[in-house]
């Protein structure tokens, strides 16, 4: 469940922004998972109702923007969604391919009381 | 992170420098207080483990992550490579286990020196974790380190150690199909070892499809069948091993 390490890190990294800006609480959280991490998204719910309890998100508002995977063929140069990490070029069937989005797993932004 | 070692504040230090800017864009909008963060949460973890990559690199230390399934062999293979390579090449063991120090008994009775480190309920090492049993090893120079991870195929994925190579390793008794069960493993992986080739003819394992399948996910990946018990194929990972001594020297 490396989802709990996930969390936690989440917790601390928070917990050193509201420090920063004199905050007590923090009142909603905006997160990027993106869609080619081994994020386990039933996990991560799970591991997050246990690791912010009597932390400093333990009340906040979380919101999740899932960023799709996007590549690019090193072969062809053609762009595509990535739902696998295996998955091919749709126009060579080249598996050599850059991945240009959806391995984001990052704090964007909180919001913080008055 | 770490209250005793220091190197929880060190880091945070680095990021609260580069991302300075972003507190300007602070915005006040009336009602809402939002701080724009823009920051990556294995950020911890990545600075440290650039920071065990720079002791490494200084010492001309080869670090290999051994990962896998639980059971598919990475203590065997070090038991066989220690055994036959202690003559000629320096190594040294880190031994990740949830809970028992038997893997590390096991090397130790090769001769090699070892640390453990036990996670617990984690479920996988990281670079914290590494930094504080390097610490105390006293690792020689021009060496090699095998880290031998906890057994899981998921989450050791994500946690960067520091090290050079990555090697997972897979048994023929598992499902051929493990490289798309398993994609973020096998695509950060460098060397994927198949093991225990000796039970091939008693298996319904296809080499070829597992080979296939794990350079759909990772053409980059270097392959070598071997099995520590009959010793097949184990010539194969010296060479491989002593070509990444070669390399770093
Ligand atoms: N038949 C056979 N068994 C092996 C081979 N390598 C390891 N094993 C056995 O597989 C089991 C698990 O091995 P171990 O090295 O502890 O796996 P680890 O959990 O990945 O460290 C042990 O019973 C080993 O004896 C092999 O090449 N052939
Ligand atoms: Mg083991
Ligand atoms: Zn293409």
């Amino acid at each position: 469940m490396h989802e709990l390490s996930i969390v936690m890190s989440i917790v601390d990294l928070a917990t050193a922004q509201a420090a920063k800006h004199e905050a007590i609480a923090i009142e909603e959280i905006e997160l990027d998972i993106g869609c080619l991490t081994s994020i386990e998204m039933d996990s991560f719910e799970f591991a997050w109702k246990q690791g912010i309890k009597q932390t400093i998100l333990e009340n906040a508002t979380r919101k999740i923007n899932r960023i799709e995977g996007k590549a690019r063929c090193s072969d062809c140069g053609t762009y595509f969604n990535m739902l696998q990490l295996y998955d091919s070029c749709p126009q060579c069937n080249s598996h050599l391919a850059e991945i240009i989005s959806g391995k984001e797993l990052k704090v964007k932004s909180l919001v913080l009381p008055d | 992170m770490c209250a005793t070692c220091g190197c929880g504040p060190t880091s945070h230090q680095h990021h609260d420098d580069s991302h300075d800017h972003h507190h300007a864009s602070h915005q006040n909008n009336g009602k809402k207080n939002i701080i724009d963060v823009e920051q990556d949460i294995l950020l911890e973890n990545n600075l440290l483990a650039q920071r065990n990559r720079g002791y490494f690199e200084g010492k001309n230390i080869l670090a290999i992550n051994l990962v896998s399934s639980p059971g598919s062999g990475k203590t065997s293979l070090l038991e066989r490579t220690l055994t036959d390579l202690k003559a000629e090449l320096n190594f040294a063991v880190i031994e990740g286990d949830q809970q028992t120090a038997n893997d590390a008994d096991r090397i130790h009775a090769t001769g090699t020196k070892v640390t453990q480190i036990n996670t617990g309920k984690g479920c996988h090492l990281d670079a914290h974790m590494v930094l504080h049993a390097v610490q105390g090893m006293k690792l020689s120079n021009d060496s090699i380190l095998f880290i031998e991870n906890v057994g899981n195929l998921v989450c050791p994925a994500m946690f960067d150690l520091g090290e050079k190579e990555r090697a997972v390793v897979i048994s023929v008794t598992e499902g051929e199909d493990k490289p798309l069960k398993y994609p973020d493993m096998f695509h950060s992986s460098t060397l994927c070892i198949i093991n225990k080739t000796d039970l091939l003819p008693y298996v319904k394992f296809n080499v070829e499809k597992a080979k296939e399948y794990a350079r759909k996910v990772n053409p980059a990946l270097e392959i070598i069948e071997l099995s520590c018990t009959s010793g097949e194929g184990m010539q194969l990972w010296y060479d491989w091993l002593k070509s990444k001594v070669l390399t770093i020297a």
